[in-house]
């Protein structure tokens, strides 16, 4: 099994990704290709929940966007993510914050994990 | 089998194979065998374990005794008793041929064994037979079954070709070969590739 690790890591894109976890906010800087240009689009919201291993792990980023929640999943090993930085360190007690999806306003907000 | 992403974003199924390093034990050649083949030998295997007149076969080819012995024909290029080949003898973005021993399934109906319909309808009547081969030979006519009949049976373990498998990445440090898709048999199997 050590050599489907020296595989799977001579594919990897050398973006250091930062570690976070479900509750945070990060901004997710991805690069979108319309045509021949290329441009970077900054996706910003709070982590709901991170899955998988290895090649395969992804995580889901929530964001409130025009009065309509909208989720969108990254493959952690996209090579179109140029980016991604960790704004704010979310208190959570949950690895999979689903119960933020039925919540709105004020009770949506997550309280800052003090370091 | 594992998945990467390839330089224009796409995430691809791949297999991760350690090919090489083959030991060339034997050439077979017309004058003394009536044919023209290359034996190669692959997988360390244990001093203790391999018998005396294996060891010697070995010793002649100036090698420690190997796990797996493979025959093949046709090789483009001339090799001679010793020879080593690695896995820098495929190039990425080439197609190749594997060859393995399908995984095991045991004793399998025909729905699984040989991709039957099995009955129809589950209700209407029907009872106890929806996985069912339905009729075998008649009554009247021809009043037996005929020879070669595909009926339930051993399924899997038989030696499987895949074609024309892309060749994605090529590491010589580790003698890895990736290929895209899936190729027969379990974790850890040998397989034969062909160029």
């Amino acid at each position: 099994m050590d050599l489907m690790k020296v595989a799977e890591e001579s594919f990897k894109t050398g973006v250091e990704i930062p570690e976070f976890g479900a509750g945070d906010t990060i901004s997710v800087h991805y690069k979108i290709k319309e045509g021949n240009k290329e441009r970077v689009q900054v996706f910003r919201g709070t982590v709901i929940q991170i899955k998988g291993s290895g090649n395969n792990k992804r995580f889901t980023v929530r964001k409130i966007s025009n009065n309509v929640g909208i989720e969108r999943i990254f493959p952690m090993n996209s090579p179109f993510i140029d980016k991604i930085e960790v704004n704010r360190k979310g208190k959570v007690r949950r690895k999979r914050i689903y119960y933020l999806r039925q919540l709105t306003g004020k009770k949506a907000r997550i309280k800052e994990k003090r370091v | 089998m594992t998945s990467v992403f390839s330089a224009e974003g796409k995430n691809i199924p791949c297999t991760v194979i350690e090919a090489g390093p083959c030991i060339v034990t034997q050439v077979k050649s017309n004058e003394t065998d009536g044919y023209e083949a290359v034996q190669l030998a692959f997988d360390e295997k244990r001093e203790k374990s391999t018998t005396n007149p294996m060891k010697g076969h070995f010793k002649k080819a100036g090698t420690t005794p190997k796990a797996k012995l493979v025959e093949l024909k046709d090789f483009e290029q001339e090799l001679k008793l010793g020879d080593v080949l690695t896995v820098d003898i495929f190039d990425e973005d080439t197609f190749v041929d594997i060859t393995g021993i399908s995984k095991g399934k045991g004793f399998q109906g025909v729905v699984k064994r040989h991709g039957f319909g099995g009955v129809g309808d589950q209700t209407h009547g029907q009872h106890n037979r929806l996985r069912a081969p339905g009729s075998l030979g008649g009554s009247s006519f021809p009043s037996r079954v005929f020879k070669g009949m595909r009926m339930a049976g051993r399924t899997g373990g038989d030696r499987v070709k895949v074609e024309n498998l892309r060749v994605i990445k090529v590491i010589p440090e580790n003698n890895l070969l990736m290929v895209k898709g899936s190729v027969p048999g379990p974790k850890g199997s040998y397989l034969i590739i062909e160029k």
